[in-house]
């Protein structure tokens, strides 16, 4: 027993100092990294162009289940016109960030994991260092900055596609006055509500990134460590994303409170 | 063999290797003169990959020392390594092609990472890398289109073309029909006399080993058995070395 609990801190240890020794490369290369166009991108296409479907889809069959549900419940407390905020602030506040980063940490997460994973047991990790390149500048932060462009506008599509479909739900097959569901959502969202998504869309992309990218360099043992390595980038991202997004919200509602 | 040291183009001394409790280095001396063909053979598990990774700065050695071109290596950062490694290539068993990549891209790789963004010098040099190797006219293949020794070219032509120094090949042959093989040992000659590279092939291939050698290096068990000339070591009666040289594994039908 006391063995196990000395190899499950000692993996714990060695998980964290692996982290950190990850953080200060990207740190190091971030600040002198010299733009490949092509390369960034290719990366931007990767990551946010290609999840525009997944991303709008999320955001609008959320966006409608909210405005149904928020409804079906305001609707007996003859509240129906309030329901435009509550989708409104619920969108930005919360399920558009932190849906967009489930999503993506799904998506691009797993692929990134899986792709970065798949060079290191085909010993390409290791060409690319007898080339003279560091791991890190040519795939984790081209991968980090094209996230941190494209993350937080896949927020804004999410969050202002769950809006329009809500309203949608709401006015057009609910009957809620359109003028009075508009009113009252204008009222109660203001510049704070984005601010806070874009923040929080742009550190769950860090995250994402992050966690995918340390598991695909760390993956070993052939197709079965890349098939893990991938796994523990979505659990772990997708994990990541509801820890911090409790601490963000705590803090984040300290520099952009709720109206 | 420490003593070579400041004429080596690459060096180790004492160089030991543990994992766990498996020692797979155990205090390696070696050192190849600027120029020169060491071919290192031994049987599989027996360490020579792994030595080879040691000498690039690709794995850090539990003991000891290694020095490319007088500069020593092991206390070295990853970053400050990587322009020590631009003057060593390395081509690997698997060849290790980006596979996202064409031939022409996979070959044009280190000068694009060397900075150079003129097409048509980039061009240039990899039409004459690709000639240097054969393999002209396959620019646009990926490597998943290509056969297992149509990639070692490749592999060596993006070596090649940034002019290393020294050239480090992990199995050039392995897995290669005969004919092939022999053409890969044409090649590595080819490169050694046309840039006056500095060689060292891992292999258990004796073909190869005859073909290319100025010296041989017999690994056992992690430590260096037999280093010499190849006709040496073909005149050896060591039981080990006449078993590893005839194939015999002692084992009976």
């Amino acid at each position: 027993m006391n063995h196990l609990v000395k190899r499950r801190v000692n993996y714990v240890l060695s998980e964290l100092g692996q982290i950190a020794f990850l953080a200060k490369d990207i740190l190091l290369s971030i600040f002198t990294f010299k733009v490949v166009w092509r390369d960034l991108l290719y990366q931007i296409y990767s990551i946010g162009v290609k999840s525009q479907s997944v991303v709008i889809i999320t955001g609008a069959f959320t966006g409608m289940v909210l405005g149904a549900q928020t409804y079906f419940q305001f609707h007996r407390l003859s509240m129906d016109t309030a329901v435009g905020a509550v989708v409104a602030v619920s969108m930005f506040r919360e399920l558009g960030p932190v849906l967009t980063g489930l999503m993506v940490a799904g998506r691009v997460g797993a692929s990134m994991s899986a792709e970065i994973g798949t060079m290191k047991v085909t010993e390409q990790l290791d060409a690319l260092r007898a080339l003279g390149v560091h791991p890190v500048d040519y795939l984790v932060v081209p991968r980090m900055i094209a996230m941190m462009i494209s993350m937080p506008i896949l927020v804004v599509e999410c969050v202002g596609i769950g809006i329009v479909t809500g309203m949608f739900v709401a006015v057009h097959l609910l009957g809620v006055s359109q003028v009075w569901y508009v009113n009252y959502m204008l009222k109660f969202t203001a510049l704070r509500d984005l601010e806070m998504a874009l923040t929080k869309g742009f550190v769950f992309g860090v995250l994402i990134v992050f966690v995918a990218c340390n598991e695909g360099l760390k993956s070993q043992e052939g197709a079965v460590g890349v098939g893990r390595a991938t796994t523990e980038a979505v659990v772990i991202g997708s994990l990541a994303i509801l820890i911090v997004n409790f601490f963000l919200t705590m803090v984040l509602n300290i520099f952009f409170p709720a109206g | 063999m420490a003593q070579d040291l400041p004429h080596s183009m690459l060096a180790v001394q004492g160089l030991i290797k543990q994992i766990g409790d498996q020692k797979i280095l155990r205090g390696i001396d070696l050192s190849v003169a600027a120029g020169e063909t060491l071919v290192i053979i031994g049987r599989s598990g027996s360490g020579k990959s792994v030595l080879l990774k040691h000498l690039i700065g690709l794995m850090l050695p539990t003991s000891g020392q290694v020095w490319i071109e007088d500069q020593q290596i092991v206390s070295l950062t990853e970053r400050q390594l990587l322009p020590i490694r631009k003057t060593v290539g390395m081509m690997f068993q698997g060849c290790a092609l980006f596979d996202a990549m064409t031939v022409e891209e996979n070959v044009a790789f280190p000068l694009h990472e060397a900075g150079e963004r003129d097409p048509e010098v980039i061009r240039t040099k990899v039409a004459e890398a690709l000639d240097v190797v054969d393999l002209t006219g396959h620019e646009q293949k990926l490597p998943v289109n290509l056969s297992g020794g149509m990639k070692k070219r490749v592999a060596l032509a993006r070596v090649v073309i940034t002019r290393p120094h020294c050239v480090l090949y992990d199995e050039p042959t392995a897995g290669l029909d005969p004919v092939v093989s022999d053409s890969i040992n044409h090649l590595i000659r080819r490169l050694q006399k046309r840039f006056g590279v500095t060689s060292i092939v891992v292999t258990h291939d004796m073909k190869c080993a005859e073909h290319v050698a100025d010296k041989v290096a017999f690994i056992h068990e992690g430590a260096i058995y037999f280093y010499g000339a190849f006709a040496d070591l073909i005149c050896s009666q060591d039981p080990l070395i006449q078993d590893f040289i005839q194939g015999r594994s002692g084992d009976t039908d």
